[in-house]
């Protein structure tokens, strides 16, 4: 009797929720994927078109200025942000005085919410009201920033808003990472002549790869899924210049009625995400079996 | 006793609760999005008028001018199976859901008792129905061929109203040279398609109708669309560096201040100069954009009934409270567009207001009402983006005008 206790009441405890993830996770993700072969406009519907959707998808401008957009924003994101939050992190490794109070400053953005960030740099980044007019109005006539208005910079400008905000966050990730290198090594290595410079380039900054891989991943998912940041900040202006996936898929899906080609393009990011998320669960559990 | 006197309030409690429960059985629930001051107080002038007809009103408001989100909430509760009684929708999405639920009531009684027929105009009365059965009644029209111009800017740049495009390149050089922001516009794709609905109907409303109502290939490809494009690059000559993303009401103020000499859009934006206390005809002036006199381009918000069984009789009672010309008028009046029906006095309204009405009057006579595309009245919503797409790159210097009149016909093909 106790042991059947045992082995249920864990299953029946889990069951609710199991049930709850894979009805509403799993179970849209397969009706998404089976909208996104239909004829669906405006509501749902149920006429079978195959693979229209994806390649009316892929013959859109629009996607493509999206997907291009992704991409730059996706590897200056996670580039500066990483370069930024190892740097910091180095810094802060020191043992410097103070770091108690100086770490919660830099990791502070991480608890804005996108909307606000965005909100807040748009009026930064804002030639009428921000820092140029601030530089104007301090004497320097000549100063010149107005990237967030022109089609060709505004993408950069979005980069610049979401490495302020997450930049702080990877720093703690690698400042766990490198509290946990053993000393002995390190002490290991000043017997043996290196530098300090030497001893982070050859021997710590290779031990920090686990803490890359999860910066890359958490990084990731976070670029692709990007939108309240487009929002709040640009709107996907000027014109349609800083359209990223996400905003096109809710463009297409809720107000242009085109909800197959939403529904397809929902799927694409899918498809990016798990080519980012599968090698990384796998090389976790593979890990996880060798010990 | 303590005992007993609980169960008396609860007994009461419940039977209270039950009558609540009749009684709301004869509300009606609006989702709309008219959530600003003005345009709530408006609606708050139909609220009592149901409410004296003893039909209650539960509120549903969804914030967000267009009324995007409204739609995405509205969706959510019709696929859910718990359709509202009445929704606010424009033009298409009328059409849409027409066509693609069919759950709506048929409101064919009371616009026979009360003559819909003969007051709604034509042009209105297509959104209005479906299959010839009467779906909506329609609240106001708006018309967004409007240019609302500065008065003490226009006189300092010779005062005379332009009535054709070239008179209107020579005021705003004219304000140009005076040192203002000629021309306050804000960056966002649907403001920019509000210039180009007037700009393409200047060329002539047969082009408009050609191009974005009939979607004719020859006219959205060809050197007329050219020269529209042609011309909304001048346009952009007079816009001031800091445009883009700017809101439309942001715009207005830059009017209102002085700092701008005029603005184009839509009618609602005389409620911003009212607001300012700024009077038509003294501070600022009202005139339709050159060359479009006589031609309304409109969108007309109506109240969508969805069928509940048998039309009910809260439903008739408020179409016909919509339809009747005291809310009509104390409605509009508001609001700043003039009424759905051609019928109502024209007292209460200020000169823009009595303007308004009789070029829509006029237009109507004349077969010169069309709906507006910038607003989701002349094509369907993916139509209507996928040209978005093309105007706000054009404007944003990514097209030239032959580039971007080719870009119109595959962008309007792929949408279809």
């Amino acid at each position: 009797m106790k042991f059947l206790i045992q082995r249920w009441i864990p299953r029946l405890v889990l069951a609710p929720s199991f049930l709850l993830v894979v009805l509403f996770v799993y179970g849209f993700i397969l009706y998404t994927g089976y909208l996104s072969m239909t004829d669906s406009k405006m509501l749902p519907s149920y006429g079978w078109v195959g693979f229209e959707n994806y390649s009316r998808l892929f013959g859109l401008r629009h996607w493509n200025t999206a997907v291009t957009n992704l991409a730059i924003f996706g590897i200056l994101y996670i580039g500066i942000s990483s370069a930024l939050g190892l740097f910091l992190a180095i810094l802060l490794d020191q043992k410097i005085r103070a770091e108690g109070f100086i770490r919660p400053i830099y990791l502070y953005p991480m608890a804005l919410s996108f909307i606000v960030t965005g909100t807040a740099w748009k009026w930064f980044l804002d030639p009428g009201i921000g820092i140029e007019n601030t530089m104007h109005a301090w004497g320097w006539a000549s100063f010149h920033f107005d990237w967030i208005k022109n089609r060709d910079y505004a993408i950069y400008t979005v980069v610049m808003a979401a490495v302020w905000q997450s930049s702080g966050f990877v720093m703690a990730m690698f400042l766990a990472g490198l509290r946990g290198v053993d000393n002995e090594i390190i002490k290991a290595a000043q017997i043996d002549g290196a530098s300090g410079v030497t001893i982070y380039r050859r021997i710590i900054i290779p031990m920090m790869r686990p803490v890359f891989l999860s910066a890359f991943v958490v990084l990731a998912h976070l670029a692709i899924k990007a939108y309240d940041l487009v929002i709040a900040l640009t709107g996907g202006g000027p014109g349609r210049a800083t359209e990223l996936p996400a905003t096109f898929m809710y463009s297409y899906t809720f107000t242009r009625n085109q909800m197959g080609v939403g529904a397809s393009s929902a799927i694409i990011m899918l498809i990016m995400i798990f080519s980012i998320i599968v090698p990384y669960v796998y090389s976790e559990l593979k890990s996880g079996d060798q010990q | 006793m303590e005992i007993n006197k609980f169960l008396k309030t609860t007994v009461a409690a419940a039977a209270v609760s039950a009558f609540a429960g009749m009684a709301s059985a004869d509300d009606v629930e609006v989702l709309h999005w008219w959530t600003a001051g003005g345009e709530a107080a408006a609606l708050g002038v139909l609220k009592d008028d149901l409410a004296s007809q003893g039909v209650g009103w539960q509120d549903m408001p969804i914030a967000g001018g267009g009324g995007s989100d409204a739609m995405t909430v509205l969706r959510a509760r019709v696929v859910a199976g718990d359709a509202p009684t009445a929704a606010q929708m424009l033009g298409f999405d009328i059409k849409d859901w027409a066509g693609s639920t069919g759950n709506l009531a048929n409101l064919n009684s009371v616009a026979e008792a009360e003559g819909w027929d003969a007051v709604v105009p034509a042009a209105l009365q297509d959104f209005s129905k479906h299959d010839g059965n009467w779906i909506a009644a329609p609240v106001n029209v708006h018309s967004t061929n409007w240019v609302w111009v500065n008065k003490a800017a226009l006189d300092a740049a010779g005062g005379k109203a332009p009535t054709s495009w070239e008179e209107l390149i020579t005021v705003l050089d004219a304000m140009k040279a005076n040192g203002i922001t000629p021309l306050a516009h804000g960056g966002q794709a649907w403001q920019d398609a509000t210039i180009f609905d007037a700009v393409v109907l200047g060329l002539g409303a047969d082009f408009y109708k050609a191009a974005f109502i009939d979607m004719d290939e020859d006219a959205l490809g060809g050197d007329m669309m050219v020269e529209a494009f042609n011309r909304m690059a001048v346009l952009r000559s007079y816009v001031d560096d800091n445009f883009s993303g700017r809101d439309w009401n942001l715009a207005s103020a830059m009017v209102i201040e002085g700092t701008a000499g005029m603005q184009m859009m839509g009618d609602w934006a005389k409620g911003e100069f009212l607001k300012a206390g700024k009077t038509p005809g003294e501070d600022f002036v009202c005139i339709r954009f050159p060359g479009t006199q006589g031609l309304v381009t409109f969108n007309s918000d109506q109240f969508v009934m969805f069928d509940q069984g048998e039309a009910s009789d809260s439903q008739m009672a408020m179409a016909s409270a919509v339809m009747s010309p005291a809310f009509q008028s104390a409605f509009n009046v508001v609001k700043g567009s003039v009424p759905a029906r051609t019928d109502v006095p024209n007292d209460a309204f200020d000169d823009c207001g009595k303007k308004g009405m009789a070029d829509f009057a006029e237009a109507n006579a004349g077969g010169g009402l069309y709906g507006s595309m910038a607003h989701g009245h002349a094509n369907p919503a993916a139509v209507k983006n996928a040209i978005y797409d093309v105007v706000t790159a054009h404007f944003n210097g990514e097209y030239d005008a032959t580039e971007a009149a080719e870009e119109m016909v595959n962008a309007v093909l792929d949408a279809q």
